[in-house]
């Protein structure tokens, strides 16, 4: 399956909505997307990831690229996330200490807020 | 032992082709269901790797990738050094061989993968512009990671990258795949 990528907005975060397959052929994409995103000033984004169904290291090192970009701006980049498949990538490359990984968006949102 | 061999262009388009064709002979040999998902992202990662050498290197040149159902230990053929198979025994293994035609880069990182992410992100190197906030050997981790044997072998030719996981999970005794 390709990927799909959709975004909205949700108590001042922007959630990007990510289906399909992520890896060196799609990964571009949501590249673009994030850093689009950024550049019209929304620094604070959840990756909504339930219904992604395949993520490799191209994949990560995009997430990892719109951290940095966000973070410059004192924002943030969260997950959701709660299949094992896609887990495991994050916990073999020991990025889970790196990105808020929440079971839902509005759980992603709350625990930012309550910073 | 059977053999499935693939060649692609070095386009990343065809690592999903790759992905899926590796599943496919995989579960025909029987792996168990649980290790599909590590195959499929282990072979993604070295086929995204040989792409992007390739597309840097040496873009009209095809990678290969041998599937091979029933081969014996990597350390039992002169690959590098292996662990001892959990049972002890010399078991067949699926085997999945991706070999590129780039130059050689040494990994730059150990194969004994520390799994704790220290070193592998926000590389200050890495241009805000850039694909990959990631070191670029966090494909080769990963595979570490994943696979049950492996052995990344840089020659003059290029890189040839050894995956293997054990057979039987799904068909002990093998029977299904003597008269499938």
């Amino acid at each position: 399956m390709d990927l799909k990528l959709d975004h909205h907005t949700q108590d001042d975060t922007e959630i990007v909505v990510v289906e399909g397959e992520i890896d060196v052929y799609t990964a571009p994409r949501l590249r673009e997307l994030l850093i689009d995103l950024v550049n019209k000033g929304n620094f604070h984004l959840v990756v909504n990831m339930e219904k992604v169904e395949f993520l490799d290291s191209t994949g990560l090192g995009v997430l990892v690229g719109g951290l940095k970009r966000v973070r410059a701006h004192d924002g943030t980049l969260d997950l959701v996330c709660t299949q094992e498949r896609i887990l495991k990538i994050f916990r073999i490359t020991g990025l889970t200490k790196v990105f808020g990984i929440y079971e839902s968006v509005q759980e992603a949102i709350d625990n930012r807020k309550s910073k | 032992m059977a053999l499935v061999q693939l060649t692609i262009s070095a386009l990343p388009a065809h690592v999903r082709t790759a992905r899926l064709m590796a599943t496919a002979v995989a579960r025909r040999a029987g792996i168990a269901e649980s290790a599909l998902d590590e195959i499929r992202l282990a072979v993604g990662e070295a086929c995204s790797r040989a792409v992007e050498a390739h597309r840097a290197h040496c873009p009209g040149q095809p990678i290969q990738l041998d599937l091979i159902d029933g081969a014996g230990p990597v350390s039992s053929r002169g690959g590098a050094p292996a662990p001892a198979p959990h049972n002890g025994q010399a078991a067949h293994r699926f085997e999945v061989v991706v070999s590129d035609r780039a130059p050689a880069q040494e990994p730059g990182i150990p194969l004994d993968h520390r799994g704790d992410g220290s070193g592998l992100f926000f590389d200050d190197h890495t241009p805000p512009d850039g694909v990959s906030g990631l070191s670029p050997d966090v494909g080769l981790a990963v595979i570490v990671g994943l696979a049950d044997e492996v052995s990344i072998e840089p020659n003059e030719k290029g890189t040839v990258v050894r995956m293997s996981w054990p057979l039987g999970g799904a068909d002990a005794d093998g029977t299904d795949r003597l008269v499938g």
